[in-house]
């Protein structure tokens, strides 16, 4: 479904450059849900961003079912970390959620029904006629998710779409996540820097080293679906999965640690043109 | 209800207070310049009949609207091009600059040149001071779209007119309202200016005419009703803004509460 060869990123910022990824081969298949974790600041948005079509890459390429990304490709939807900046705060949250099927030029009736479809997937059913920002946090991120969902994507791509929210709504939204997914069958990349989050939603890990990102190694995660936040956390497997992928990041900080060229990037902003949130 | 009263008492107290400092201050005046506000008052009346509102207010309504009309169409539309292109607003700034520094009262005697002394002339001249407050607001507006929302709207292709209408104006909307707000008191000026030159009719017209023929009272009148003109464009500015920007006052508020949002 979707195939990263050889990619490489590098900004050019006033004369200085940043090799913010190296060099990244992975595949995800249809339907697969995969999580890409890494220690913080290892580009992996940078590597998101290259993948939905919404940065170049300086060198290899993304494949979408064959065909080279070279900017957003329809089927494709993105769910952001900031989910306060990612909503529209002008619009209410049907109508954000409206917003890319009108783009897709889809009949009245039927965006309606797949509005009221995914807002009920995500429990917020009557929340249409509220604003984004009448909503606390959680329900803002599943507000977007509802977005991306109604879409109907073949590939979701959530860029710690988790980390900006307290932990018990987290783990309400990763449930949501599994669910979802098993639901409709849609493949997910979902990139986190939080281990456990990582083996207990994915099927599949991939660790990505510091910045200059390559892979280090990816892992199956044999863990029996459906997955519980009480009983799956505490099985004897999940904590092997999760020490060793554990283990392979506080190597890969480690190795990191010298060179001039590390920790420059920022993790979740490129560094292209930044304006003050309005939040 | 008892809010509404409390506000609105608060709103009347000061211009209560000074129409009583004005009246008691001038009540014993003799000097023919400044006249006591009774015989301003007085004269009220006589002077703004129904004939002559529609005679001069309105006119001159219509010249203030056509200006600042034009102006917000031009500023907004140009405040767009201008804010979205890096390359032409590095064009445009220096010049930009330049003639947003030139007072546009200095204006009025070139406009004539080319476009006579009708009514035409006197809607440049507003538009032309107009338009700055609003361009460059736009501008600031429109350069200041969040990246995150402008790549959300890039990754779900929300591109050219829809990108527009749902991005890029309802963002920069808090700014240019706040560019409009400026250009109406800007306008309210320019429109009594443009009148005091080469104008058969109009309330700065009409003021003038006045203290030409020493009718002194009579002046202070239009005074006054330039005053209540401005103000009662403002509240209706105000009730356009709250409705538009609903959501932008919305969101500040929830902001500001503490623990309002988690």
């Amino acid at each position: 479904m979707l195939d990263v060869r050889g990619l490489r990123k590098v900004y050019e910022a006033s004369g200085r450059h940043v090799e913010a990824v190296r060099d990244l081969t992975f595949t995800v298949g249809a339907g697969e849900l995969v999580c890409l974790v890494g220690p913080s600041g290892c580009g992996k948005t940078t590597l998101l961003k290259c993948v939905g079509g919404l940065l170049a890459p300086t060198a290899g390429e993304v494949l979408l079912r064959g065909r080279r990304v070279t900017g957003p490709p329809p089927g494709l939807a993105f769910v952001f970390q900031e989910y306060g900046r990612s909503l529209f705060p002008w619009m209410r949250v049907g109508e954000n959620v409206e917003l890319p099927l009108r783009q897709k030029g889809l009949p009245r009736s039927r965006r309606r029904e797949l509005v009221a479809g995914a807002l009920r997937s995500v429990g917020l059913s009557d929340a249409s006629g509220a604003y984004p920002w009448q909503l606390s946090g959680g329900m803002q991120q599943r507000v977007a998710i509802a977005r991306a969902l109604a879409y109907e994507p073949d590939v979701l791509l959530m860029d710690e779409p988790f980390a900006a929210v307290d932990a018990q709504t987290r783990a309400d939204l990763e449930d949501l996540v599994r669910g979802l997914w098993r639901q409709r069958g849609i493949t997910i990349l979902f990139v986190t820097h939080d281990i456990d989050e990582a083996v207990y939603l994915g099927e599949r890990v991939v660790v990505l080293s510091a910045s200059p990102t390559v892979v280090r190694e990816e892992l199956k995660v044999d863990l029996p679906d459906p997955r519980d936040q009480l009983t799956t956390r505490v099985e004897p497997r999940f904590a092997e999965l999760r020490t060793r992928v554990y283990r392979q990041i506080q190597a890969a900080k480690r190795s990191a640690e010298p060179g001039p060229r590390g920790a420059v990037e920022k993790d979740t902003d490129a560094p292209a043109d930044q304006a003050p949130s309005a939040t | 209800m008892s809010r509404a009263l409390l506000r609105l008492s608060y709103a009347l107290a000061l211009p209560a207070v000074l129409m009583a400092v004005w009246w008691l201050a001038s009540a014993d005046s003799t000097n023919v310049y400044w006249p006591p506000l009774r015989t301003v008052l007085k004269t009220f009346p006589d002077v703004w009949t129904p004939g002559r509102l529609r005679a001069d207010v309105v006119p001159s309504l219509l010249r203030l609207a056509g200006g600042y009309l034009t102006a917000a169409v031009v500023g907004v539309a140009l405040g767009t091009v201008i804010g979205s292109y890096r390359r032409v607003r590095s064009v445009c700034e220096p010049v930009m600059e330049f003639l947003r520094a030139v007072p546009p009262p200095v204006l009025v005697p070139v406009i004539m040149l080319f476009a006579g002394i009708g009514d035409t002339m006197k809607v440049l001249v507003i538009a032309s001071g107009c338009v700055w407050p609003v361009l460059l607001n736009t501008v600031e507006g429109v350069r200041a779209v969040d990246p995150v929302l402008a790549e959300t709207a890039r990754s779900y292709g929300v591109r050219g007119v829809a990108r527009l209408k749902d991005l890029v104006l309802p963002s920069a909307s808090p700014q240019i309202f706040a560019g409009l707000r400026q250009a109406l008191s800007v306008g309210i000026i320019l429109m009594v200016i443009s009148e005091m030159f080469a104008a058969s009719d109009g309330l700065g017209f009409t003021v003038v005419q006045f203290q030409r023929g020493f009718a002194l009272p009579e002046m202070w009148t239009g005074i006054l009703v330039l005053g209540l003109l401005g103000f009662l464009l403002s509240v209706l500015f105000q009730v356009v803004e709250r409705r538009a920007l609903g959501w932008y006052h919305g969101r500040r508020a929830v902001g500001r509460r503490p623990g309002g949002r988690s």
